[in-house]
């Protein structure tokens, strides 16, 4: 694995099995893992993070549940960033998804459409 | 993932104690972890899987396979007993040289290997070995007969941290290896919260639960806060409250519903060894 960082929180409220899931699933967004690159064993992954086998398989299975990854049986699971639609799709989502939690508080606030608009093109200038 | 070994409704009657309608499966490749404290029943059930203690019911399946004779499983079962069964006036290499002639596989270049990476010496007396020094000697002759399923006894009871890490590490190692898997008893949690995949928690000769050890984190959680609120929630919701006159803490798996009705309370992570007492607790 060239750039596979696992980080796991103790402190967070999410679930180990979201946390790697979502690791492993930026890294794959972000262009760190290679499209047809072999990802750890279940057995060797889960060690080295000294979590359960169970949580590993349960990971791989949601990602190749949403097509980011492909396991064939006695080989391995493969990374599958080739499928350029779903990857453009999930930055999407990920995207929205924060969008609808701005739109949420700007409503709470009283904020109206085109003040969030000028506030969002001054701090992306900054950003 | 295949079973290795699944246990259907086994029980176990003695004058004064009743091992009672056991259902477990051991996983491929998973570390499992047989979780109870002293004389709820472990040793008898694994006495019982090695064919040491006859059944009164139930069934035992091996590797899911139903061919296997009783050679054939001993062959595949590697063993690490609380009483190290060996002979004092014996010597390491002595005793071996019975045991694995009782083995189909026996495999001397693997016993030398673990040998000289223990530390121990074949020319020893049994005699002379510390309890460390003993486990680690049986824990050579299990794994040196090409084993599928490593089954232990409280492998890890009065030995010291820095034993027990090794030995930990040595089944983490055992396990990387394709259609291995291990089976310890243990009352000490750390032990499992270090490699375990399963947990499975026995008490009072019946099985409590089997669960993913990280499942078994994520359900519970320590909460502390202030009297008041102690006094409203249900206290059949809580186990291990520990009260005084500043505030209470307890163990609980409704802690969601707790943060929705008290969103004040502090609610944090705790560890397999506040659950194990908080699901064992005596009310």
């Amino acid at each position: 694995m060239r750039n596979l960082n696992i980080i796991i929180s103790n402190t967070s409220e999410k679930p180990l099995y979201e946390q790697i899931k979502e690791q492993v699933k930026s890294a794959i967004l972000e262009g760190d893992l290679d499209n047809g690159e072999l990802l750890p064993s279940i057995r060797k992954f889960s060690t080295d993070l000294n979590v359960s086998i169970l949580t590993i398989r349960r990971v791989y299975d949601e990602l190749e549940k949403e097509g980011f990854v492909s396991s064939k049986a006695g080989k391995g699971t493969f990374v599958l960033a080739g499928n350029k639609d779903l990857i453009e799709d999930t930055k999407r989502i990920l995207i929205e998804e924060k969008l609808i939690d701005l739109i949420t508080i700007s409503n709470m606030l009283d904020i109206n459409i085109e003040e969030l608009h000028k506030m969002l093109d001054i701090v992306y200038e900054e950003v | 993932m295949e079973d290795v070994l699944s246990i259907s409704k086994v029980s176990k009657h003695f004058k004064s104690f009743i091992l009672n309608n056991i259902n477990i499966n051991i996983k491929e490749n998973c570390i499992t972890g047989f979780l109870g404290k002293n004389g709820t029943g472990k040793t008898t059930l694994i006495k019982i899987i090695l064919g040491l203690v006859h059944k009164d019911e139930g069934e035992i399946h091996y590797f899911s396979n139903p061919n296997l004779n009783k050679k054939d499983i001993k062959d595949r079962l590697g063993v690490v007993l609380d009483e190290g069964y060996f002979y004092d006036n014996l010597t390491l290499n002595e005793m071996k040289d019975l045991v694995s002639s009782t083995y189909t596989n026996w495999n001397n270049k693997k016993y030398e290997n673990y040998i000289k990476r223990f530390k121990l010496d074949g020319k020893q007396l049994i005699s002379s070995l510390s309890k460390g020094m003993k486990m680690k000697y049986a824990l050579a002759l299990a794994l040196s007969h090409n084993a599928d399923l490593l089954i232990m006894d409280e492998p890890t009871s009065g030995l010291d941290p820095e034993v027990r890490k090794e030995l930990m590490q040595i089944l983490s190692e055992y396990v990387q290896q394709d259609g291995k898997s291990v089976f310890f008893s243990t009352h000490i949690t750390s032990d499992l919260e270090q490699v375990a995949d399963e947990i499975i928690i026995i008490n009072n000769g019946e099985i409590l639960e089997q669960v993913s050890k990280d499942e078994l984190l994520e359900e519970y959680r320590l909460i502390k806060g202030n009297n008041e609120i102690l006094e409203k929630l249900n206290k059949s919701d809580l186990s291990l409250i520990n009260k005084t006159n500043y505030g209470f803490s307890a163990i609980t798996n409704k802690y969601e519903k707790i943060r929705k009705e008290f969103p004040e309370i502090i609610i944090e992570r705790t560890n397999l060894n506040e659950i194990f007492l908080a699901k064992t607790e005596v009310y």
